[in-house]
């Protein structure tokens, strides 16, 4: 394979997209439209141009059908139904007739990635104003077939006719057909107002669930090229360890086995994955491992060592005043350990490269990153490699880093064959960017009536994302050390990175816990102490209507009932959640009897959608607030399958309720992360309620609560 | 090298195959069932189920040649020609499901303890699809839907 060496300055994304568009496209009407913050796509692009002309369009075919070309991705987040909601509302469509067209390089625009609950809050507006583009093109061209003003026109499932007399009409498929209009949406378009939803704002079923149940549904693993390769790749047993000596000759003499050595890499490939896995198994490899000190005990006094000086994110009057104020003080350390994202589809990329181009099937939350790393790896162009997205099994943050396609992308270079890389689940826990362990350390006060005085945060290796508190505390001070949840060099045994809510499920741990101490200390209601030191309207309000869904009774904790509260903002959410739990005194064990949580999430497109995401959020924040963590020794991983490494299950269910405070009228905001950010809080709150133990670290396994009982 | 036969959603099948290999990878690559899926590799997270002889089994722990002369229903042979299998149904009408990765297992699962037990209690239903892994947190709407496919089904299999 002889590499393109044609010099060429290479635009990522909007050039070839708009080539391979205008290739693919037939007649129809075309709008496109540009979305996003640009300070969030610089940082996100890391130095690489932008597109300037648009990174999405839709398009109204000729056939009926009305496609969105995306380069978001669909992992169970739901924005394949909701999306498809929004087109066809605005555009005055069946919603059967929308066609999703997502994480496809050559057909859609470059696009960030599918992260930091985006696509509804970012994509969502534009599309909209697409659509009602659309729809206005479309009224234009009836109006003059028809030979009636636009505006006694009015449209219904694709087909414009005069309100006055319904008989003179015409479809949307008529008025496209032999024609080619396009459009690029610069200014604000007016769209639908809220009262005139059709399709919006009401709740439906998941789109892709008919592939799903019957096993149609293709993930990356699921892509089989003739005369492919699956590749098992030799590991080691530690971030901190080189490999010394290797013997592949027993692995060699394995028949149709390929073995293949390039630099620091050693794969054994196979047209079967289980025979490519018993030959790696052949392969004799010496490593040595340098020790390290660090352990999943001793890693808060080393990140405390190592925290490099903290940035102020926010403060206000004047934090000595405030102690001089203060009646009672509060000085506490709050803990997390490293959890795992383990979504249950492992990463995988199936790589086939032709002469020249390439495709490439990743797991993958950033379909365009993953282009070009796989033109990197393969060293041809990233024009000459298109990617497509198949469904993932599940992100969760864990799917941004595509090492797999770099490493079925270079074998699929040194083989001359398509070849599949698909991680076990020892490597995918293995090469986890995990969610990083984290310290935050709280000092704050009380003066008299239960009003909060100072507040002083400090919090090191989270991130900062939900660390400005949002209580009314007149001398105040939020610092954040650690550069983010990926660290500094030399922070983190191994990688760490983006989990669902990143930062936040840290952060509303650490306040939510320290404001319930202070209210338990002034002997006040943790609902009544909140709402008396809170002016955010709209916080009070989605406390309120999960202390009304929960039928919350006043009292001050520990009141042995088991109950917590806790509440936080995450991507322009408002969530408050209550949970009640029993604490088996003997043994430590919390089990959660029910879960209410109420969110404001302004224009909820798919209320169904959004329950689920809530839902999966309150399930999926158990497991890092009772049981997830990863036990570690220097680089080595010690949590490398769902033995020892215990995700929530059916048998630990609670009730779950959940409200979504309707406000049709406010800007929709992000609902994949938010609910998931009080889980840690709010468990610990009812802990310390149900038997009076306060447990400063997560998770609050039995061991922990039973230490924090003998000091309760 | 030996011959195995058995039949896959009705079909009979015969395969010179390793009796070792594990069936998961015999289903998804050399007969191109995929809908059944890898998830852990060492029957910790159930993605990988399929009905032999009516049990729920993990393909990833369970050699082909324990199957010979077996019967092997995947997630692709559940439904009946066009119709759905009230499971599958019932997990579209909870909207039971997100990423849908874990799904064909649950499916199975859940269809071997309604062969069981046609009308499991709630702890029934937990106790026999604990050892399903979801990630996503779809569990309270995959018990609601094994319910309602319980009821869809008495009396009418």
């Amino acid at each position: 394979m002889e590499p393109d060496r044609e010099s060429h300055e290479h635009v990522p994304g909007f050039r070839v997209t708009r080539r391979e568009f205008l290739k693919l496209t037939g007649s129809g009407i075309l709008v496109f439209f540009t979305v996003g913050e640009l300070p969030f796509y610089l940082q996100e692009a890391e130095g690489k141009p932008l597109p300037e002309d648009f990174n999405a369009f839709l398009k109204v075919g000729e056939d009926g059908r009305v496609s969105c070309f995306t380069g978001k991705i669909e992992m169970g987040q739901g924005v394949i139904t909701s999306l498809a909601q929004e087109l066809a509302d605005e555009l005055d469509v069946s919603l059967e007739s929308v066609n999703m067209v997502m994480g496809d390089t050559d057909l859609c625009p470059w696009d960030m990635g599918t992260f930091g609950s985006r696509t509804t809050r970012f994509f969502g507006p534009p599309l909209r104003a697409a659509a009602a583009e659309a729809r206005a093109v479309l009224l234009e061209l009836a109006s003059e077939r028809l030979h009636v003003p636009v505006r006694e026109l009015t449209v219904k499932n694709g087909e414009v006719f005069e309100k006055a007399r319904s008989r003179n009409r015409v479809s949307y498929v008529r008025l496209t057909r032999g024609k080619r209009i396009e459009r690029h949406l610069s200014k604000p378009v007016k769209v639908k107002d809220p009262a005139d939803f059709k399709i919006m704002h009401r709740p439906e079923l998941r789109r892709d669930a008919p592939e799903k149940v019957t096993g149609k549904a293709r993930y990356a693993g699921d892509i089989h090229i003739p005369g492919m390769l699956y590749a098992r790749i030799l590991r080691p047993p530690s971030h901190s360890s080189r490999l010394v000596a290797v013997d592949l000759s027993e692995a060699e003499k394995m028949e149709g086995v390929r073995i293949v050595r390039d630099k620091n890499m050693i794969a054994a490939l196979h047209p079967q994955p289980d025979v490519a896995e018993a030959a790696l198994r052949k392969i004799k490899a010496t490593f040595e491992t340098s020790k390290s000190p660090v352990n999943d005990k001793t890693i808060f006094d080393h990140l405390l060592q190592v925290a490099p000086p903290g940035n102020v994110l926010e403060s206000d009057g004047n934090l000595q005043t405030g102690k001089r104020e203060a009646k009672a003080h509060f000085d506490a350390t709050y803990l997390n350990s490293y959890v795992a994202h383990a979504p249950i589809e492992p990463h995988t990329a199936t790589v086939h490269l032709q002469g020249n181009r390439a495709m490439v099937w990743p797991s993958s939350q950033t379909p365009f990153r993953a282009k070009e790393e796989a033109a990197q790896a393969l060293g041809i162009r990233p024009e000459n490699v298109r990617v497509i997205s198949p469904f993932v099994g599940g992100g969760f943050g864990g799917k941004t880093r595509n090492l797999q396609v770099g490493e079925a992308a270079r074998l699929a270079r040194l083989t001359g064959r398509p070849v599949q890389a698909a991680w076990s689940r020892k490597e995918d826990f293995f090469y986890d960017s995990f969610r990083p362990a984290a310290v935050v350390k709280i000092r704050s006060g009380t003066a008299e009536h239960g009003n909060i005085c100072f507040w002083d945060y400090h919090v090191y290796f989270a991130g900062d994302r939900g660390a400005v508190q949002f209580y009314r505390i007149p001398n105040h001070r939020t610092v954040s050390s650690g550069d983010g949840w990926r660290g500094t060099p030399g922070s983190h045994p191994f990688a760490t990175g983006a989990w669902r809510a990143p930062a936040n499920n840290t952060n509303t741990f650490a306040r939510e816990s320290q404001i319930d101490i202070m209210a338990a200390q002034a002997r006040m209601d943790p609902l009544a102490f909140r709402l008396k030191n809170l002016t955010d309207e709209k916080m009070k309000r989605v406390l309120k209507a999960a202390a009304e869904k929960f039928g919350w009774k006043k009292s001050p904790a520990p009141s042995e009932k088991g109950r917590g509260i806790a509440c936080g903002t995450d991507a322009g959410t408002y969530v408050a959640t209550i949970a009640e739990v029993e604490v088996h005194k003997s043994s430590g064990a919390v089990s959660v009897k029910r879960v209410v949580s109420a969110q404001d999430m302004g224009l909820s497109i798919n209320p169904e959608g959004a329950t689920i995401q809530m839902e999966g959020c309150i399930t999926m924040g158990m497991g890092y607030a009772l049981t997830e963590e990863i036990h570690f020794r220097g680089g080595e991983i010690l949590d490398l399958n769902f033995d020892t490494y215990e995700i929530p299950r059916f048998s630990w269910l609670p009730k779950i309720e959940t409200v979504v405070l309707d406000n049709p009228n406010s800007p929709p905001q992000g609902g994949g992360e938010p609910a998931i950010i009080t889980m840690g809080a709010v468990l610990a709150n009812a802990v310390f309620d149900a038997c009076g133990a306060r447990v400063f670290q997560l998770p609050m396994t039995p061991e922990r609560v039973k230490e924090a009982l003998e000091v309760a | 090298m030996e011959e195995i036969q058995f039949t896959v959603n009705g079909i009979l099948r015969k395969i010179a195959v390793d009796g070792d290999r594990a069936l998961l990878w015999v289903l998804r690559t050399d007969l191109d069932l995929t809908g059944t899926k890898y998830g852990c590799g060492e029957g910790l997270c159930g993605a990988c189920t399929v009905l032999v002889d009516d049990e729920a089994v993990r393909s990833c722990q369970t050699a082909v040649r324990e199957i010979h002369g077996k019967r092997v229903v995947t997630i692709e042979g559940l439904a009946d020609g066009g119709k759905l299998h009230p499971v599958q149904k019932a997990f579209m009408e909870n909207d039971a499901l997100q990423c849908g990765y874990c799904t064909p297992g649950m499916i199975l699962q859940a269809t071997a303890l309604l062969r069981r037990n046609p009308e499991p209690s709630k702890a029934d239903i937990i106790d026999a699809m604990d050892g399903n892994l979801c990630r996503c947190g779809a569990h309270n709407r995959i018990v609601r839907a094994i319910q309602a496919a319980a009821s869809e089904m008495k009396g009418g299999r």
